[in-house]
């Protein structure tokens, strides 16, 4: 996120959330913003299905699945149109405004409203509504991203943000709203292919070398392969073998039935979790975890917020933290430095290498939370990004215009439907933890096909009927449940349960920039069992 | 800023502050029911009385005054207090030994305080509404016979989450918490986020399982982006409890249906407890020193057979900082940049 | 802008003349809801047949409730020439009687008259406009009820309607915010609050949008003043809510009106649509410029919605309740939040008359304190029933012995409620008390919308109170402690002691317990719902401490305190009783004198009742002995 959760929440005039179902996905957070529409902030919602926020939305706009670039285009170009945008912020703190007006002065908006199947007006109302009032603070999630031009949507949320200079403010901002407890942290500190702890790039020759001398080591400069690719890497058998922390890509990745080949293939898989999961059935190694309640160390909020986890109670049976684990294989391994005291020492090692991290310490963090950039110790830490400049060369934010280009996958005659997929308040990704609370799968204890009311009566379907899903890639037997919150044509499923795994049938192209997998469009049909 | 007279105490309080919180200043108590500082008044329990400038009014509501003179113990006062709190137990079940907030229940603070007597309340007709518990929901359940319609659960789901799942439902003396079309909670859009019983101040909302905690360990919520912050609430060495942590700047206490009650999976009896190596096609148990060189081994030997890069490492975002640092610093140190980790899914 | 009205004035008396032809006989049916009730509908439908098949002329006029209840239907006959003779308890064949009778052949038929109205009647029939049920009456808010078609809008303009309005139009606000000061008129609701005030209070904020509702949410038992107004005269309301819209700045208006005033909706419906196609409401009113629409929102019928906060709360859509205390005014920020103008049925529609007739004619009817007139329902164990409305400082005595024509029966008075729910029972030496705002409070009882209810030594007096405190029960909203809880403990001891499990100490209780919730309530539902209670308690102490101490009923009501027993003496053993007595605990044959089995008995009442009166063979009886007694089966030794 650009911006803090209070300072959104506080302050924003007006909310535009798209491709998030905050309310549960991000529950605490929506709790904000519907206290905030309260006291009588505006809220823009776009998204394929009538979630729940929608009904607390002054405009929803109810888009088909993988069209947000035409919608944000199609908004960008009302806001042009109508001289809507911030001048001051355009002149002083951008570049590229001329090539991106001219460019989104040529979109027809008839043509957008047709491409989304969101009406012309309804597009306009929503741009008048974020442009109008200051500040506007935009929140989306997996909605934007898991598209094969999830790097386009975000480009064009970080224009409509630039054209209004809701950016480096508070209550402003293009704030994406982490699924995962830490996955802001793994990404900071350097579990990606491309870059080490603190987004220092691999292929640059400082880093690089600052990282080889540290971990005495020669790390090589070219970036290494992103998870989406490793599968299939090793189907083509260039990987051999492969080592899972607290995964479960049997079940989570799009296209699991090559998942599974490639695991069987492999000379080596490890697998390190709290239970015995469907990706362990391929393991050569099951390794015991321990969970957060029973080990010390921090987690990464989504606004970037450091913030201390604690022993609460010992792991069970010979379960060891992870941190004890990589400090004993290391070792085994031959491999300097992975003798450590425990967590303190490892920030310590964090903060040396990762300048933005320098000023974060577990004796600061007792006293609460720190968001990075933390520059030094007297830093205060910063909960607003690009509050003077932008981490572009110039220092100023950049217009890219990007064109609208459709899914990778369009329904046809024989996969006549999109299926898009999402998660559901009452479990969490898999489910390997929820599943296993009684109470939350009392209250959502089996994955239904929501299919809209129109689709359900045509093809004569009824609650609780059973269908069989199919895709190019495989196929899923589930109940459904028709739904008013669907248009026609669109199936949700989400993906907690493993015995109707809606990832049989998603699709695995990924964005060319970001890597990210199409699980949020995939073409499937749907016939009665 | 106003000058208040409390008892004879003088303080000095912002204009628009109400008597209670003048009270509070000076360190007054006075009994409050439906009150909740989280939420807006009420002003339905009418146990907060107090006497300003010869008026009976309700603390909770009433502004201060420039030069207020307010007295909380006065014959009147006492009589109003006295009588609505004898008022609220005649139809409150009167079994506070099988009720889990026994000790921690507002009404049993305040009947204290105001002082209930025998004598008094035997003049009292008794009557409790038979209305059957909903027991619908797996983390909590509502007794009818212990609610005192303060309302506090209303609100709380209005105010502080917005789900508005629950209002009042019926009139007068049969007026009842429910949902749309007072049906079992379950059956409502309420999101089981236990806000509600969390500000319940007697056991009318009930935890189904209510352990108290020996000890508390503060920590963040492990599921979703949002980092609340939570205290462990421990008895042995099993977590027992998750609440939400009012200090931490995040959630400043809220949190969600699996934040605060997801906590299963920690003391399952499913968990790993020794390291498995898969021998012949079965798994079968191992210590950690065989199963650990077994992966040093066979990674040292796919590095020589094939190269480092025919290693993978995939982290998790499940992990801590420190976990993932030292997952990529293995990967790196043992020569490939091959490591990722779910930020995609 | 008067010319505009005259025209409007002129135009509605030229084709009231082409619409009417005062050459033929009028026909005038009391139509309002009691009226109805009693079979009006009927009547008209018989009285049209008629006069169809005789080949008769006649108009026929649906009419209000000119008050007379208890001679229901009223059908008034006015031959040209002749003055209006009212005719009661008129059924269809009488209505057809009287066609043959009075408007064919000219026989007036004394023997079905009530009596007539003006001068020069005939001599063998009752003079009604001096007589007793109203020489004492002035008929003010009340004064087209009965006498005009409520649905012709210009029978209403014809008798001076919306001139008062008219006038307004050319006055500046303040002005006639002035009148109304003058005047002194206070709000009709119950409360009495100065009608000036209330109205300055709501010109001074400005704001965007304000907002004038006309509270029509009736609801005490008993009461049907505000019923009547709107099914009588609906535009003298319009017209007083138009000059209320004009006088505050606001152009919307809401009526409040309960849904089970069906006709009251269906009559303010025409009204409104009659009244905007002259250009009395709606856009650009008389061309002055000034917009005002009315819209009619119907109540659910909680009575708790009579109360402002609760009333504003439900147009908005949400749970009726009152907001509690400290909070803005109505009039400051009301419905939406918007300087809201809340004010009685009876308040509006008495203003246009202050407007074109002056404040000093309006001060002139009444007392200092409150002048004007107060309408009364007045109802219970009286002899003339109905809606009456009286100047303001009339003795009780003269309203309930001259208006009501004294009690049923020639039983002896025992008390008079008024206020409904929320006043209280006064007793025979209460009679003196003229009736005002303010006398009425200072005895333990309160004006209130108007509901009288006259109670005979019939009457048991805890059990009255425990009635009024049911309606209060069951009405409370639930919102606070005191209401919510001590009604239902008032109730419960009340219960109690009707039925003979009353505890030494109970009065007390229940005077502390009405003292705490008229303390502690948000509303003034709570704030007066013990009001029964503690004045039956002040004025009737000795039939509670008969009720607890010797079980005993003293007006012998309260069924689980008294038992039927037949006199051996007296019964003649007729078997009436026996063969009514639906659970057969009589016993007996011929010459044997009765006799009533307890344990079967279930205190119904019929034997008491079938016994003829020249006997009175069947008794009621009351206190702990007989009760005792009873219970052994040996009634007869006591």
């Amino acid at each position: 996120m650009t911006n803090s959760i209070d300072d959104i929440a506080d302050e924003a005039k007006v909310f535009f959330i798209t491709g998030s179902n905050t309310t549960e996905t991000h529950p605490v957070i929506s709790y904000r913003i519907r206290r905030a529409i309260k006291n009588g902030a505006k809220l823009i919602v776009a998204d394929p299905r009538r979630i729940k926020m929608a009904e607390n939305a002054d405009v929803f706009l109810q888009l088909k699945p993988g069209t947000n670039v035409a919608l944000l285009q199609g908004m960008a170009k009302v806001i042009l149109d109508e001289k809507l945008y911030d001048e001051d912020f355009i002149k002083n703190r951008t570049e590229g405004f001329e090539d991106y007006a001219e460019k989104i002065g040529g979109i027809d908006l008839n043509e957008m409203a047709e491409i989304t199947g969101v009406p012309a007006e309804k597009i306009t109302d929503a741009a008048r509504i974020y442009a109008g009032s200051d500040p506007a603070a935009i929140l989306y999630t997996m909605g934007i991203t898991q598209h094969t031009t999830g790097t386009d949507n975000v480009l064009a949320l970080a224009g409509l943000a630039t054209l209004t200079g809701n950016l480096g403010k508070r209550g402003g901002g293009v704030n994406p709203l982490r699924g995962q407890n830490n996955v802001q942290g793994a990404c900071d500190t350097g579990a990606l292919p491309n870059v080490f702890p603190g987004y220092q790039p691999v292929s640059s020759p400082e880093a690089n070398q600052k990282f080889s001398e540290a971990y005495g080591a020669e790390i090589p400069d070219k970036p290494g392969m992103p998870m989406t690719k490793m599968f299939k890497a090793a189907l083509e058998g260039q990987i051999k073998g492969v080592y899972v922390m607290g995964e479960n890509p049997a079940v989570s990745e799009p296209d699991i039935c090559k998942i599974t080949e490639a695991l069987e293939t492999m000379e080596l898989v490890v697998v390190q979790d709290l239970f015995f999961t469907e990706t362990a059935d391929y393991a050569d190694v099951v390794l015991p975890a321990a969970s957060f309640a029973e080990k010390d160390g921090t987690f990464v909020n989504t606004e970037r917020r450091v913030q201390r986890i604690r022993k609460a109670v010992n792991a069970p049976g010979e379960a060891k933290s992870d941190l004890d684990i990589f400090c004993d294989l290391g070792q085994k391994l031959g491999l300097k430095g992975f003798n450590y005291s425990g967590a303190t020492e490892v920030m310590k090692e964090i903060g040396e290498l990762n300048p933005k991290w320098k000023g974060i310490t577990y004796e600061r963090l007792e006293e609460g939370g720190l968001c990075w950039p933390c520059l030094d110790e007297n830093h205060p830490g910063t909960p607003i990004l690009y509050g003077e400049k932008f981490l572009t060369g110039s220092g100023k934010a950049q217009f890219k215009p990007v064109d609208y280009k459709p899914s990778a996958e369009a329904p046809d005659d024989e996969y006549p439907f999109i299926l898009t997929t999402g998660r559901s308040l009452y479990h969490y990704h898999t489910g390997t933890m929820t599943r296993r609370s009684a109470g939350l799968s009392d209250l959502y204890d089996m994955e239904k096909a929501l299919i809209s009311k129109e689709d359900a009566e045509r093809l004569g379907l009824n609650e609780n009927d059973r269908v069989r899903l199919t895709s190019r890639r495989g196929e899923v037997e589930a109940e459904v449940k028709p739904v008013s919150e669907l248009k026609e044509g669109t199936v949700f499923m989400t993906f907690h349960f493993a015995e109707t795994c809606a990832n049989q049938l998603t699709n695995s192209e990924l964005d060319p920039v970001a890597n990210i997998p199409e699980l949020k469009v995939c073409a499937v049909n749907l016939e009665k069992v | 800023m106003f000058k208040v007279t409390i008892n004879g105490l003088e303080t000095e309080i912002e204009k628009g502050a109400t008597v209670l919180e003048a009270a509070e200043k000076v360190g007054i108590y006075i009994p409050t029911l439906c009150h909740h500082p989280d939420l807006s008044t009420f002003g339905g329990c009418r146990v907060c009385m107090v006497d300003t400038d010869g008026k009976i009014v309700t603390a909770c509501r009433a502004p201060v005054a420039d030069g207020m003179v307010v007295k909380t113990d006065t014959e009147e006062v006492r009589q109003v207090r006295l009588s609505n709190v004898e008022l609220i137990l005649a139809s409150h079940n009167e079994d506070c030994q099988n009720c889990t907030r026994n000790n921690s229940c507002r009404l049993q603070e305040v009947s204290a305080f105001v002082g209930i007597n025998q004598e008094r309340m035997s003049r009292i007709r008794r009557s409790v509404e038979p209305v059957k518990e909903d027991d619908s929901n797996p983390f909590f359940h509502r007794d009818f016979t212990r609610c005192i319609q303060c309302g506090i659960c209303i609100r709380t789901c209005e105010e502080i989450n917005g789900v508005a799942a629950i209002h009042f439902a019926f009139r007068g003396f049969h007026t009842k918490v429910s949902v749309l079309g007072d049906k079992p909670i379950k059956d409502s859009k309420c999101e089981s986020c236990g806000e509600c019983v969390v500000r319940c101040p007697t056991g009318a909302l009930y935890l189904t399982r209510p352990e108290t905690p020996e000890r508390e360990v503060e920590s963040v919520c492990t599921y979703c982006g949002v980092g609340c912050g939570i205290k462990i609430g421990v008895r042995g060495d099993r977590v027992v409890k998750v609440d939400g942590n009012r200090d931490n700047e995040v959630n400043r206490g809220d949190l969600c249906v699996k934040g605060r009650y997801g906590f299963d999976f920690i003391n399952h009896p499913e968990r790993l407890k020794t390291p498995l190596i898969k021998k012949d096609g079965i798994f079968v148990e191992a210590s950690w020193d065989e199963a650990l060189d077994f992966i040093a081994d066979k990674m040292s030997d796919i590095k020589a057979k094939h190269g480092a890069d025919a290693l993978g490492g995939i982290s998790s975002a499940r992990c801590s900082n420190e976990e993932n640092y030292l997952f990529q610093k293995l990967f790196r140190a043992m020569g490939t940049n091959n490591v990722d980790h779910c930020a995609r899914l | 802008m008067i010319q505009k009205f005259d025209a409007v004035e002129k135009e509605a008396l030229e084709s009231l003349e082409k619409e009417q032809n005062n050459d033929i006989p009028q026909i005038y049916v009391g139509c309002a809801t009691c009226g109805n009730a009693t079979g009006a509908q009927s009547v008209v439908q018989t009285i049209k047949n008629k006069l169809e098949r005789e080949g008769v002329k006649a108009e026929i006029k649906e009419v209000g409730c000119i008050g007379m209840c208890f001679a229901e239907v009223l059908v008034d006959v006015i031959k040209p020439g002749r003055p209006r003779i009212s005719y009661q308890d008129v059924t269809a064949e009488k209505a057809e009687e009287i066609i043959d009778s009075y408007i064919i052949n000219d026989d007036h038929r004394p023997d079905l008259a009530l009596g007539f109205f003006g001068e020069g009647g005939p001599e063998d029939v009752e003079r009604i406009d001096t007589g007793d049920v109203f020489k004492n009456q002035q008929r003010v808010i009340l004064k087209n009820c009965g006498v005009i078609d409520p649905e012709n809008i210009n029978e209403y303009i014809a008798r001076g309607g919306y001139r008062g309005l008219a006038e307004a139009l050319e006055m500046k606000q303040e002005g006639i915010i002035g009148v109304l000061k003058d005047s002194g008129l206070r709000g009709r609701g119950g409360a009495g609050f100065p009608a000036g005030r209330k109205w300055e209070s709501c010109l001074k904020p400005q704001a965007d949008q304000k907002y004038v509702i006309c509270n029509a949410d009736e609801g005490d038992p008993g009461a049907f003043m505000d019923r009547s107004v709107l099914e009588g005269d609906p535009h003298s309301v319009i017209e007083g809510m138009i000059i209320a819209g004009y006088t505050i700045g606001s152009s919307k208006g809401y009526f409040y009106v309960r849904a089970e005033y069906p006709l009251a909706i269906k009559r303010l419906r025409k009204a409104i649509a009659q009244a905007k196609e002259k250009n009395l409401l709606g856009e650009n009113i008389l061309g002055t410029g000034f917009d005002f629409d009315l819209e009619i929102f119907q109540g659910a019928g909680a009575f708790v919605c009579g109360e402002s906060t609760a009333l504003v709360m439900s147009i908005e859509g949400n749970r009726g309740w009152p907001k509690p205390l400290p909070r803005p005014r109505t009039t400051e920020e009301g419905l939406w939040g918007k300087p809201t103008l809340l004010n009685n049925v009876k308040t509006f529609s008495v203003v246009p008359q202050i407007l074109s007739k002056g404040a000093n004619w309006f001060r002139s009817i009444g007392t200092e304190g409150s002048p004007g007139t107060a309408v009364f329902a007045l109802t219970g164990k009286i002899n003339r029933s109905g809606l009456i409305e009286v100047p303001m400082g009339i003795e009780l005595k003269k309203i309930i012995y001259e208006v009501g024509g004294g009690i049923l029966d020639d039983r002896k008075f025992k008390a008079v409620q008024t206020g409904g729910p929320s006043g209280g029972c006064l007793p025979d030496d209460k009679l003196h008390l003229s009736v005002d705002f303010d006398t009425l409070v200072e005895a333990g009882s309160m004006m209130g919308s108007g509901g009288m209810v006259v109670i005979d030594e019939t009457t048991c007096m805890v059990d009255v109170a425990r009635y009024f405190l049911d309606f209060t029960f069951e009405e409370s909203c639930g919102q606070c402690v005191p209401c919510r809880q001590g009604t239902q403990q008032m109730l419960e001891v009340l219960n109690d002691i009707c039925e003979g499990r009353g505890r030494e100490g109970d009065i007390e209780h229940l005077i502390e317990l009405g003292e705490s919730i008229i303390k502690g309530s948000i509303c003034g539902l709570g704030q007066t719902a013990p009001n029964p209670v503690l004045s039956t308690i002040q004025y009737f102490q000795d039939e509670y401490e008969a009720h607890i101490k010797d079980h005993s009923c003293p007006a012998l009501v309260c069924k689980n305190l008294i038992v039927y027993h037949i006199d051996e003496e007296k019964c003649t053993a007729c078997g009436r009783c026996r063969k009514a007595c639906p659970v057969e605990a009589i016993s007996g044959e011929k010459k044997v004198p009765h006799k009533i089995d307890q344990e079967l008995c279930t205190k119904c009442g019929i034997c008491f009742q079938e016994c003829p009166e020249r006997f009175s063979a069947v008794e009621r009886l009351t206190g702990k002995e007989n009760l005792a007694a009873a219970a052994r089966g040996r009634l007869t030794d006591v």
